[in-house]
């Protein structure tokens, strides 16, 4: 294992996970990890990791909207549409 | 979003529980959030004739909240940028060689899915919280809403490449968090 190479392909493996990286690059970090029990190991627990993470949820739940508040956007919603009917219309 | 009968209630529910949790999650304050949620939903409808681009709504909208985050946070804007080293987020190895090991927990035992296993949850929640600003951010835009690097970097104004290395950083930062937290749970469970 060459210690140089561990450190390079740390750098990659965001973009490894999400098959972003260019091919030569992508195949030079799966050389290298066929022999590295280490990186092996590290790159299953940032794949886990991200997995996890994805599910990432504030613990609170958005209060609904009061009725005041929900009117006016309604309002301004409506005033997009005839605007964008009128704008339609002109074209 | 126009054209479809319930289109509006639609788009308010889904709208305000997102950018209320992004909020939330970047502001701390639950009454902060709530206001920058239905500015960002009022703002939207009053220039929704603007966006060129119907297929870039959801990046848009993440825009007008992420300003709105940043104008609720405005004492601490000139605060210091903290940055995470990459250096930091390296697992210790133990051994040479052949021998050489991860000091690193076991991860194989985990769950697939977050919601079965509450203390995970909390831990996970906790790292989020600690992450500085700027990595939570690109997290919260790339891995929990799902936005191309492309739409996250137009959102934070910022370069895709900037928006990579902050990702990574971020995932590598609440990985050792959640390492941190599976060993803690070990020895826990060997002391009994």
């Amino acid at each position: 294992m060459n210690p140089r190479d561990c450190n390079t392909i740390f750098s990659m493996l965001s973009e490894y996970l999400d098959q972003t990286l260019p091919p030569a690059a992508c195949e030079e970090l799966e050389s290298h990890i066929r022999d590295c029990a280490p990186c092996v190991e590290f790159v299953e627990s940032l794949k886990k990791s991200v997995r996890l993470c994805r599910e990432y949820k504030a613990d609170i739940e958005a209060p609904a909207l009061s009725p005041a508040v929900k009117r006016s956007l309604k309002e301004a919603y409506e005033r997009m549409l005839s605007s964008r009917e009128e704008t339609a219309g002109r074209e | 979003m126009a054209g479809h009968p319930d289109a509006f209630d639609r788009f308010v529910e889904l709208y305000n529980a997102k950018v209320f949790r992004y909020s939330f999650t970047m502001c701390g304050q639950r009454e902060d959030a709530e206001e920058v949620a239905q500015e960002t939903l009022m703002k939207v409808f009053e220039s929704l004739g603007q966006l060129r681009a119907p297929e870039r709504l959801k990046p848009w909208v993440f825009r007008i909240a992420k300003n709105a985050c940043l104008m609720k946070r405005r004492r601490s804007l000139f605060a210091p940028k903290r940055e995470l080293s990459l250096d930091a987020l390296k697992p210790s190895k133990s051994g040479d060689g052949e021998g050489a090991r991860l000091e690193i927990a076991d991860w194989s035992a985990l769950p697939d899915d977050i919601a079965s296993n509450g203390e995970l949850k909390r831990a996970l929640n906790r790292a989020v919280e600690q992450l500085p600003d700027i990595y939570k951010a690109v997290f919260l835009l790339r891995d929990v809403e799902e936005l191309s690097t492309e739409d996250a970097a137009g959102v934070l104004g910022v370069s895709e490449d900037v928006v990579k290395t902050r990702l990574h950083r971020a995932r590598l930062a609440l990985r050792k968090s959640l390492d941190e937290h599976l060993r803690t749970a070990v020895e826990q469970v060997r002391e009994r």
